[in-house]
């Protein structure tokens, strides 16, 4: 699904050169829920733009879906990101003056979907990402934090995206909404074999993933299954 | 991304704030209404210099006589001023000129003229029948002078109306009344119908006698001041011009055409000039117009680079979810060109009103083309294109990472 070769990004600012990520390595496979955590300047936004195909390594391969994406123009950029990527942001970012339902389908209008199979479609990842229906033609500045956040998951999963790249999604929550949302995308992982990368700082948030690659200072400190989540579910099986 | 797409994004994207994209609007509207109102004026005007030129008759050649020069050629004393056009010349041009439909030779001279008391001072027009098929005059009441007239030295006139109103009073009926002109009594035949000239050359202020009695009662030679010459029609003007120059050379045993002592003038010619100097007169105050314009544009301009710096987020997003350089640059472009646009449809509907209202209040003629609606509704859309067009680039160019990151 995922894989990353000898990832190195190197910002150049005039004459001095700051690598920002040191060679590194992974592979996400198909249904994982993998939480990538660090510290704030350790690298870890560089490396989601990066698996976002918002960006390119400096040198290194990144394989999204079996394509080389290392080494596209913008443009095409835009495409991968169109067909295979679904972004979830700290800041929801969602068009305050259009309808829950027009923001859920803006991707598809890129995407060249025909005007009557948007509103299927926005409606199914409505229900998916637990959105009740009678907030889907609220202008979505008239929303909760957690119900803007569950409009931004419908959002990014509109398209059926490959991956679901969710950037501290519970950064602007309170603690309680935030383990909504954070259970919302246990459950697309859990019920709908969706898979998902989540960038955090925190730890308890990191938790709620299957397997927590730890970064610091541009490379990766331990990449783990998080035992605590498989007990939990366990837990949850046998009862 | 469809058209019907981009209608609603930038249908929502500028009612969010009515005010200001009301305003971007408002200088767009005052540029075209302007434009739109300036040339409507400067065409009016053309119009009616150009129907008044049409009004001394059709197809027109001129003759004048040209300017007497002494012996030397060193002394000019003014075009027309020579009396080098002879009664001979005018017969000449009636035998020999096929390309001519009818020809009228006319003598003409300022009077004092006087009746029952009251006297002006007009210009008196010895002429023949012809004149009135030749100059387009029609005659209001009575008759105009008839070739007999002419040829009986009759002591009649015609009057123009101006002169009527000035020596008889405004309405009036003088048929059968006696003038004097120059000191000889006159007796008025006709009245001519008005043909509405003001100003110099005003053609209603004439007075009309027989060509052959003014030449021996009042000005006592043989000489002509115009020989006017209608032609049969309008593609043999110059050819019957050509001609014209080349017999009267002749007659006056002139072989350089450069020193030639008479002018024949095409109507054609005349309308030109008029048009050329109206035309000018057109385009400064549509240039005038344009600057408002250019001002309204970089109003859309202004506008559009707020909006761009505004929205750098959702573009930002935009960019995240798979939109392409070009179609945020259509978006952005859309919208200053759906603003132009609007502001055209209305500045046309204003610029209307404008010269509608000019024509009501002071009584300017005014003219509104379809080309220059068409014309202003063209460069209101392409104003759109090219003062959007850095405002779209810019947006377009935002990388996304620092677009979704920017306060």
């Amino acid at each position: 699904m995922i894989k990353c070769e000898a990832i190195s990004k190197v910002y150049v600012n005039g004459d001095v050169e700051t690598p920002v990520l040191k060679a590194v390595s992974f592979e996400v496979k198909h249904g994982e829920f993998v939480a990538i955590m660090g510290p704030s300047g350790s690298g870890k936004s560089t490396l989601m733009h990066i698996l976002g195909a918002l960006d390119t390594p400096t040198s290194g391969t990144y394989r999204l879906d079996g394509h080389d994406v290392s080494k596209l123009s913008d443009d095409e950029l835009a495409d991968v990101r169109r067909d295979k990527i679904g972004f979830v942001f700290q800041s929801f970012n969602l068009l305050s003056r259009a309808t829950v339902l027009r923001n859920v389908m803006l991707p598809l209008v890129y995407a060249g979907i025909s005007p009557g199979k948007r509103r299927s479609g926005a409606e199914k990842a409505l229900l998916a990402a637990g959105l009740q229906e009678d907030r889907w033609h609220h202008l979505s500045n008239q929303l909760s934090g957690g119900q803007m956040q569950r409009v931004a998951i419908a959002r990014a999963l509109v398209n059926d995206p490959a991956l679901i790249l969710a950037d501290e999604p519970t950064g602007n929550l309170d603690t309680k909404t935030g383990e909504v949302v954070l259970g919302t995308f246990q459950e697309l992982n859990r019920a709908h074999r969706h898979t998902i990368v989540l960038i955090t700082h925190e730890l308890y948030v990191a938790e709620h993933a299957d397997r927590i690659i730890h970064i610091q200072d541009g490379s990766i400190l331990e990449d783990i299954r998080n035992h605590k989540k498989r007990l939990a579910h366990a837990a949850h099986f046998s009862s | 991304m469809t058209i019907r797409d981009l209608f609603e994004e930038t249908y929502s994207s500028l009612t969010v704030n009515k005010v200001r994209s009301g305003l971007t609007i408002l200088g767009i509207v005052i540029g075209i209404g302007s434009v739109i109102a300036m040339v409507s004026i400067g065409q009016g005007a053309q119009g009616s210099i150009e129907s008044s030129i049409q009004s001394i008759g059709s197809n027109l050649l001129l003759v004048m006589p040209g300017a007497q020069r002494g012996p030397g050629y060193q002394v000019s004393s003014g075009r027309g001023s020579a009396q080098t056009l002879t009664q001979d010349d005018a017969d000449a041009i009636i035998k020999q000129i096929t390309l001519a439909r009818a020809i009228a030779p006319e003598i003409s001279r300022r009077y004092q003229i006087v009746a029952r008391g009251t006297n002006t001072n007009t210009q008196v027009v010895g002429t023949v029948a012809s004149y009135s098929q030749v100059r387009n005059v029609e005659i209001d009441q009575g008759s105009f002078i008839t070739d007999q007239n002419v040829l009986s030295l009759a002591r009649v006139a015609v009057l123009g109306p101006t002169t009527r109103d000035d020596l008889f009073g405004e309405g009036s009926d003088p048929i059968g009344e006696t003038i004097k002109i120059n000191g000889i009594d006159f007796k008025v035949v006709g009245i001519t119908k008005s043909k509405g000239g003001t100003g110099f050359g005003n053609q209603d202020d004439m007075i009309f006698i027989p060509l052959k009695t003014a030449q021996k009662l009042l000005a006592g030679d043989d000489y002509v001041t115009t020989i006017s010459i209608q032609v049969q029609d309008q593609n043999s003007m110059t050819a019957a011009q050509e001609e014209v120059t080349s017999l009267l050379l002749d007659r006056h045993h002139i072989s350089d055409p450069q020193l030639a002592d008479f002018n024949v003038l095409n109507q054609a010619d005349i309308v030109a000039t008029a048009s050329s100097i109206t035309n000018t007169f057109t385009m400064l105050l549509a240039a005038i117009a344009g600057i408002s314009l250019l001002v309204g544009g970089i109003g859309i301009m202004n506008m559009m680079l707020t909006t761009v710096t505004e929205r750098t987020r959702e573009i930002g997003l935009r960019k995240a979810i798979g939109a392409k350089r070009k179609d945020i640059s259509i978006q952005f472009l859309a919208e200053s060109v759906m603003l132009t646009f609007s502001g055209g449809v209305i500045g046309v509907l204003f610029g209307w009103l404008i010269s509608f209202a000019v024509t009501q209040f002071t009584g300017i003629a005014t003219q509104i083309s379809s080309s220059s609606i068409l014309l202003a509704f063209g460069v209101s859309a392409i104003i759109g294109i090219i003062f959007g067009y850095y405002p779209a680039r810019r947006a377009a160019g935002l990388n996304p990472i620092e677009a979704l990151r920017y306060e």
